[in-house]
């Protein structure tokens, strides 16, 4: 029998994440339709039931977010897609989802903004939002991908981190990401890694459901095992019981970002091309970053020592990664498809050693390899 | 005797901090024989609560229990049930926390029809930020941000939650504690959307704001305001008047919605399109 | 937990006082006066011998606080 040789699929950025959250495990999936991210829930609904998982349309995105943490609190790893209006609506839920420690993903594929915006476009305008849009000081993870097979790995990451760190995890895609097709040549099953959450080493009568046993991640017993708990959104203490103590709620918060920032080695990933004898970085992500990789390419060819810092986790923001580059690297220009969102980051990680130049565009197109080519010649 | 449902409770965390006279913990009591009459293992039996003074129920009793947000309790409890549908799932709500930011997710519950026992403590007021009016509060009433009165028409319901198709529906009161237990008995045993809506006093902010008198008078207003649907026969509401019907207002049958998921998932595995 | 525990032949009225919060629901609706309000309104058994065991006080205690214990 001839040896067939896998020359891949062509795969929609889209449909790999929703194979790549079947491959990371996951069996449910709740959501409502949202251009441009609804065809990971329409294929889900159909792949779902096929490997016994559930797949629900829930009313609204409130519901969803809602629904998803449900499903992961009877140990099912669950997640949600969305768009900005959606990712807007759940807000509320994904901070308790924080404050719960329950693992689940939240996939933005960013269009257009604000409000209804321009929904068939790409667009980097809700990177604030996936940082900072729920309220109170809460801890985030949020990976964005650059092309259909990152988009099926860091789909697979997202649930790997929101595992091991019993957190919601937000995969910020945009409507180029999410719409685009590549072939791709996905790994089988077994050739990465599958992180499944930590069970109680203990009984239930010893069962503290928020006892930090040292790695600042309580083990997680679901609902239905004999592991009888309290879960609420209330600022609580390790028995899981609302507690408004001065001194618990401070432990309790510090313990929630600690068992982030404690652990940024597994949890930072960034793409760095060309930079060691770059004269100029460009800090791009997401779809902007393959602009980018074309403009590092042509500004060589001229020339021109360029290169490409791509963060592929954008919270926690990669500051010690970058400010790396800092000391040699004196010109930074940041194209972003907003009004300068990440760039504030890039500019207090800079802390003045280096000059940062945005280049923006919002109009609902894709900044050009050109483009950026042009206003790095502008700041050299 | 409380011996019987002891077990169901998490003793450490009682005497609860409802107000005195207040209904809700009459309601719980009824919960909890109603728990020990089904017999449900406890490890299987869940409660979610949504935010609110009858959302803090699910901290007082001892099964796997979730407290959500606001309005949202059914969306997650729906998850839960869709997730694992071996579980018993109890859904405690109050009147605003279902029926005003949580209108949404009831009434698509009960059009989905999935197997949820939603106990509804309906006693027409925000208690627990301090006497706002309610969808459920009466027109012509008193509250703090009703201070000229409520000008609103406000809902029914047991009426809404059947138009919205739940299949089974049932009304009692703090008073009628007896027929609240076998209403959620009932409840739990229809397979389906099932909505128990208790109505229970809140002395410190409905009933003082409406001169109702204390909790005594409150509980016995119930006694006389409340119809047995078995005795009313086929009065009409003009008939009724101000009085309400208690007992099952509404069963029939649908298909139960984790069920004919699973009969989804059996067919994609039994002839999965290659 | 102090528990007046009052012996009545074939029930017992065990009332939590620390759980009653004076509401006087049970004290109204005992259809035999069995119980009275004491100096805090707190229920008191004043008349066991009368309580026929028909549970309105305890089904209708918000609190738990009032139980009638039957014998085995």
């Amino acid at each position: 029998m001839t040896e067939v040789k896998d020359f891949g699929r062509l795969m929609q950025g889209n449909e790999a994440c929703a194979e790549g959250a079947l491959a990371a495990g996951t069996k449910f999936f709740a959501g409502y339709p949202i251009t441009p991210s609804t065809e990971i829930a329409e294929i889900l609904a159909e792949k779902l039931p096929q490997v016994g998982g559930k797949f629900i349309q829930m009313e609204d995105e409130i519901g969803g977010m809602a629904a998803v943490i449900g499903a992961s609190l009877t140990g099912l790893k669950s997640i949600t897609a969305t768009s900005g209006p959606g990712f807007s609506l759940k807000q509320e839920n994904l901070g308790f989802a924080v404050m719960a420690e329950v693992p689940c993903v939240v996939v933005n594929v960013q269009r257009g903004g604000p409000s209804t915006g321009v929904p068939t476009s790409p667009a980097q305008g809700d990177v604030m939002q996936a940082r900072w849009g729920t309220h109170g000081d809460h801890p985030i993870i949020a990976l964005t991908p650059v092309s259909v097979k990152e988009t099926y790995e860091l789909t697979i990451k997202a649930f790997n981190l929101s595992e091991k760190f019993r957190t919601p995890v937000i995969l910020l895609m945009d409507e180029v990401i999410g719409h685009m097709r590549e072939r791709v040549q996905l790994p089988k099953q077994g050739e990465f890694e599958v992180v499944e959450r930590k069970k109680p080493q203990v009984g239930p009568e010893q069962y503290y459901p928020y006892r930090d046993d040292g790695t600042g991640v309580p083990p997680m017993a679901s609902f239905g095992e004999g592991y009888r708990h309290h879960v609420t959104g209330l600022v609580h203490d390790e028995t899981g019981f609302p507690s408004n103590k001065p001194e618990m709620v401070k432990k309790v918060l510090d313990r929630l970002h600690k068992k982030i920032s404690d652990h940024l080695d597994e949890i930072i990933m960034a793409e760095e091309t060309n930079l060691e004898d770059a004269e100029v970085m460009i800090f791009a992500y997401g779809s902007v970053a393959r602009s980018a990789k074309k403009a590092v390419n042509i500004l060589r060819k001229n020339g021109v020592k360029a290169g490409l810092f791509r963060p592929i986790t954008i919270w926690p923001f990669p500051s010690t990664k970058l400010q790396e580059h800092f000391n040699r690297i004196k010109k930074v220009v940041v194209p972003e498809m907003n009004m300068g969102q990440l760039v504030g980051e890039v500019e207090r990680a800079a802390a003045g050693k280096s000059i940062v130049t945005p280049l923006n565009r919002y109009d609902g197109e894709l900044i050009t390899p050109v483009e950026i080519v042009e206003k790095v010649q502008e700041v050299l | 005797m409380f011996a019987q449902i002891e077990e169901y409770f998490r003793l450490e965390k009682m005497p609860h901090i409802w107000c005195p006279g207040c209904g809700h913990g009459i309601v719980l009591g009824a919960m909890a024989r109603a728990i020990k009459q089904l017999g449900y293992d406890q490890d299987k039996t869940v409660v979610v609560s949504g935010i609110g003074c009858s959302a803090r129920a699910s901290g007082y009793l001892d099964f796997n229990t979730l407290h959500t947000t606001h309005g949202r309790a059914l969306a997650f409890a729906t998850g839960i049930k869709l997730a694992d549908p071996e579980l018993n799932i109890f859904v405690v709500m109050g009147d605003g926390d279902c029926t005003a930011i949580g209108g949404n997710h009831f009434i698509h519950a009960a059009r989905r029809n999935i197997d949820l026992n939603a106990v509804v403590f309906n006693n027409n007021i925000y208690g627990m930020t301090g006497g706002q009016y309610s969808p459920t509060t009466p027109q012509n009433k008193r509250a703090t941000t009703a201070p000229y009165r409520t000008i609103e028409r406000n809902f029914d319901l047991a009426e809404l939650a059947k138009s919205a198709g739940a299949t089974f529906v049932g009304r009692g009161t703090a008073y009628h504690a007896k027929m609240l237990t076998d209403l959620i008995v009932n409840g739990a045993k229809n397979k389906g959307f099932s909505v128990v809506e208790a109505i229970s006093q809140c002395p410190t902010s409905y009933g003082r704001r409406n001169k109702m008198g204390d909790p005594v008078d409150m509980i016995k207003w119930q006694k006389e305001q409340a119809v047995n649907i078995k005795a009313a026969g086929n009065m009409t509401q003009e008939q009724l008047g101000d009085k309400f019907l208690i007992g099952v207002l509404h069963q029939d049958e649908a298909p139960e919605y984790t069920e004919t998921y699973q009969e989804i998932i059996d067919r994609a595995q039994g002839t999965v399109k290659k | 937990m102090s528990n007046t525990l009052l012996q009545l032949g074939p029930s017992e009225i065990k009332i939590k006082k620390h759980w009653c919060k004076a509401c006087g629901i049970c004290i109204a609706l005992c259809p035999k006066d069995v119980l009275e309000a004491d100096d805090k309104g707190k229920a008191v058994a004043v008349a066991p011998e009368k309580c026929t065991r028909c549970g309105m006080c305890e089904m209708h205690c918000p609190d738990f606080a009032i139980s009638v214990e039957v014998e085995r």
